[in-house]
């Protein structure tokens, strides 16, 4: 009976869902945080604009930590490696998803990566997600931390105009600070922008070229890692085999 | 532009629904889309109007709510306007979404024999 509009017709029943639209990706998430969990690796979802300097961010990052604690990568890029085989050069074990056309990744594609043999024994896993700042907020990767690059190039107003993307940013790197001099940029113009749009603003400013400010961000993943470590916790199985 | 892929998810839980019920036809899919949910209505009815063709949706209204965004102190629960900074500027504390990133799939109406 119809019970909506009254018109009494025997056959429209209206049927209350109340579903999250992108449910059957937040089971994936799910699955995948407790791969996380289980294998204790503390993953990161790095997004940010084309050109951002996400990757450049993430060799960096393999200097730094090189043979102290093991840093794998997941790339994804509509075409080519070429991310990935940076990744790589720059000693990171890196297994790379090509979308096609699509413009962000999602908790299934990282699953199907993340078993792969490349990326065993990692501690830290860098998701790279494609280079966009508006899609690849919509989606859980299962990721402890969502990490938001902004290049000073890109200029104070972004966090005003895709608030979807930096509220869900646990910390932002404001990277390229190398090129300041060469910009009108004001650094504390973005960062009031940043407490505009997120609730617990947190900020590095950093070059990956001259490796000015760069150890804040190391500190923040190690104290990071620290945490999950922390004291004895049981992680749940991994229930699910792959063949 | 990922309101395609939305709708595809969309779609397929709306066909199991209807399945499930022995449905011939959908006539109304009711979805709330937040302002912070980084989903853009208006794509998200065109991508609708492509991929509902040869479905059970075909002649079905999407009917989408907007919600906007309500943020509110996290300590003393003050609501912010919109455009302010996201800290309480009576105590402090960092603001929390009231409401206003939700993406879901509410009421649906479909045609039984």
């Amino acid at each position: 009976m119809c019970e909506t509009c009254g018109c009494g017709d025997p056959h429209m029943v209206s049927v209350e869902l109340q579903d999250r639209i992108l449910s059957v990706n937040d089971r994936e998430a799910a699955h995948n945080r407790d791969h996380f969990a289980a294998h204790g690796v503390m993953a990161i979802n790095l997004m940010g604009s084309p050109g951002s300097g996400k990757t450049a961010v993430l060799e960096a990052t393999a200097r730094a930590f090189a043979g102290r604690l093991r840093v794998g990568a997941i790339a994804g890029d509509l075409e080519t490696e070429r991310d990935a085989e940076r990744l790589r050069r720059a000693g990171i074990p890196t297994r790379a998803i090509t979308t096609g056309s699509a413009c962000h990744l999602d908790a299934a594609m990282v699953h199907d990566a993340l078993h792969h043999e490349s990326l065993d024994g990692a501690r830290l896993l860098f998701i790279e997600n494609v280079g966009n700042l508006v899609c690849p907020a919509v989606y859980d990767l299962g990721q402890a931390f969502s990490v938001v690059a902004l290049a000073v190039t890109e200029g104070e107003d972004k966090p005003l105009k895709y608030p979807v993307m930096f509220r869900k940013a646990d910390l932002v790197l404001v990277t390229k600070t190398d090129l300041l001099p060469h910009l009108d940029l004001r650094l504390d113009q973005l960062d009031d922008a940043l407490a505009h749009v997120m609730p617990r603003p947190a900020v590095i400013h950093l070059s990956a070229k001259t490796g000015e400010g760069l150890g804040r961000w190391i500190d923040w993943l190690d104290a990071q890692v620290q945490a999950m470590r922390g004291p004895d916790i049981a992680h749940p199985a991994h229930g699910h085999h792959h063949t | 532009m990922h309101e395609y892929s939305l709708v595809v998810a969309l779609m397929e839980r709306v066909e199991a629904e209807a399945a499930a019920r022995r449905a011939i036809a959908v006539h109304r899919v009711c979805v709330r889309i937040g302002e912070l949910s980084g989903v853009e209505p208006d794509l998200l009815g065109s991508a609708f109007a492509i991929v509902q063709a040869g479905t059970i949706c075909e002649r079905a209204v999407l009917d989408i709510k907007r919600v906007p965004a309500r943020w509110a102190c996290s300590g003393c629960h003050r609501p912010l306007g919109a455009g302010e900074r996201l800290q309480c500027p009576a105590c402090g504390a960092p603001a929390a979404l009231a409401g206003g990133d939700e993406l879901l799939l509410g009421e649906i109406d479909l045609e039984v024999p």
